[in-house]
């Protein structure tokens, strides 16, 4: 069973295609990790899959139907929960209130129902100890972990990282791999990441991107030993 | 004490304290007050909006003023009694923010103002367009015989101060309950974060949408009862002046608390009437306050009280 599928997947940009013609799957349960050079199309095939911005061609499928036409909000409360590259939070608002309003269309009203999802969620990321302080307070890792906070809560079936380990400390990188690991088999996890070692540690299988194109997938240890992968990396073809 | 406890004893203290200044007020202050208490209603309207989902209206004098000529055209032409009016000015407000919401939401940022400021002025050139009905700058006067609800005559000050005091109690109740609800939370998530609110799965354009339609009625109800009470409608209530006076009103008092319009509208209140008194420059007076306290509590009175302590203030 395939939890998202994309069809022909294309994003053009002016003259610039960034995303070309990708049909990519992932099935139910499994962490699948996206890599590639910067300028890959990472972000913008991600984007076009929980709706951020629109497809130019191509079909989106979630959970078996086609979401392609569905705004972010509505594939959101379908079970998708994204976090951003850039961290993005209410840098104004206390770091409860900020996973708070993640959970809140879930618990509609019930505030004892929404405190007890987000104690769990950052237990579970391990900043409960923050929970009163403003999130613009927090140290940069913290942040990082928070923006993780706000997606987990929402339980959804599908967690999209964009760079989740982005200018963290090793000791952080490894809670978070900890974390990943964790939640494999509780939902499925799409992860952008530039830190082959999280990669290799923690996805099931990897697909590679390269100029908006799948150029190669499979398990870490194929990937891994993938000449036209090292190319890329290594620009040496 | 609970913060929501705290925060409900708080405002209806001030609704207690306001209740009993009625008996103790010299007439002047009195009348005054029964006009700063509409117009704060006016300007927690505009709160709606600006303070809590963070959308910077430039012309929101459009909703007071179908508010007030919703009244006092249907009243004027229609012979309609003031209780009928004054629903017919609280729909105004609803069909004309309406209206307008679908249209602004399809800008943002400062395209959102500008667009503002046009249907406002719009509206302006329409009241004047249409003086043969509207009398233009002139104005309507409502007889103060019609300015009656259920037998209670409301252009006597006693009955006019208490309606102004139920009005005001109204919108405070109703900001707060928005504010503590979850769909206030979301309009504060707007406004720090649209990215972020959009994708933990909020529908912005109807949170959006709702916020404007809000904020429009109450400021049209402000619009319709300052017409009432005041028994007087005129060009100038539409005019670019009166899509200034909210903001600053807020900003004095505190964008985004629940207390700020009303302090604001106070504090600028009396700022120009004592300042008045004092000298013919009395705008230069209060503009010299302004920057003062722009500079000094940019988050305006009440936002600087929250800051220094206070931090369950609404």
């Amino acid at each position: 069973m395939n939890l998202l599928s994309t069809h022909n997947l294309s994003r053009k940009f002016g003259g610039i295609t960034a995303v070309d013609n990708i049909s990519f799957v992932i099935p139910t349960g499994q962490v699948r990790a996206l890599i590639g050079p910067n300028g890959a199309g990472k972000t913008t095939f991600v984007s076009m899959l929980s709706g951020r911005i629109a497809a130019t061609e191509g079909q989106v499928f979630f959970d078996g139907i086609d979401v392609t036409k569905e705004p972010a909000h509505l594939r959101i409360r379908a079970g998708m929960a994204y976090t951003f590259q850039i961290t993005s939070i209410y840098g104004r608002l206390s770091v409860f209130e900020n996973v708070a309003l993640a959970v809140r269309w879930q618990t509609i009203g019930d505030e004892n129902e929404t405190k007890r999802r987000v104690e769990d969620a950052l237990a579970e990321v391990g900043i409960s100890d923050r929970a009163t302080q403003l999130a613009g307070d927090l140290s940069y890792g913290h942040q990082r972990l928070l923006e993780i906070a706000m997606g987990l809560c929402q339980r959804p079936k599908l967690l999209i990282l964009d760079e989740p380990t982005q200018g963290l400390a090793d000791s952080e990188i490894n809670q978070f791999i900890r974390l990943i690991s964790n939640l494999r088999g509780v939902m499925t996890i799409l992860l952008i990441e530039h830190n082959i070692d999280v990669v290799m540690r923690s996805a099931d299988a990897i697909t590679v991107l390269n100029n908006g194109k799948v150029l190669a997938e499979g398990s870490p240890k194929e990937i891994h030993e993938n000449a036209a992968v090292q190319a890329a990396y290594l620009g040496t073809s | 004490m609970s913060e929501l406890k705290k925060s409900w004893l708080l405002h209806l203290g001030i609704v207690a304290l306001l209740f009993v200044l009625q008996f103790v007020l010299p007439s002047y202050h009195h009348a005054s007050m029964a006009r700063i208490m509409v117009l704060t209603c006016y300007a927690m309207g505009y709160n709606i909006l600006f303070g809590y989902t963070g959308l910077l209206s430039l012309g929101h004098a459009l909703f007071f003023a179908a508010g007030m000529y919703g009244l006092s055209l249907s009243m004027q032409h229609l012979e309609w009694l003031a209780g009928p009016a004054l629903i017919i000015g609280l729909l105004s407000g609803v069909v004309v923010s309406l209206t307008i919401g679908l249209l602004l939401l399809r800008t943002t940022g400062v395209a959102f103002m500008i667009v503002t400021l046009m249907f406002s002025q719009a509206g302006y050139l329409t009241v004047l367009y249409f003086g043969e009905f509207t009398r233009g700058d002139e104005g309507l006067v409502i007889q103060q015989e019609l300015r009656s609800i259920a037998g209670i005559d409301l252009s006597d000050p006693t009955s006019r101060y208490f309606a102004a005091l139920l009005l005001m109690t109204i919108c405070i109740i109703v900001s707060l309950r928005v504010v503590q609800a979850g769909f206030g939370r979301v309009l504060v998530a707007i406004r720090e974060n649209n990215e972020r609110t959009r994708m933990l799965g909020y529908d912005i354009q109807r949170h959006k949408l709702s916020a404007i339609v809000l904020s429009g009625t109450m400021s049209a109800a402000a619009g319709a009862c300052y017409c009432l009470l005041f028994g007087y409608a005129g060009a100038t209530f539409a005019s670019v002046q009166y899509s200034i006076f909210p903001l600053l009103w807020v900003l004095l008092g505190g964008a985004g608390t629940v207390l700020g319009p009303f302090v604001g509208t106070l504090f600028m209140f009396y700022l120009i009437d004592l300042s008045s008194g004092l000298t013919t420059a009395y705008m230069l007076i209060a503009g010299f306050s302004l920057v003062m306290l722009t500079l000094f509590a940019p988050q305006g009175l009440v936002g600087e009280i929250r800051r220094r302590g206070l931090r369950w203030l609404p």
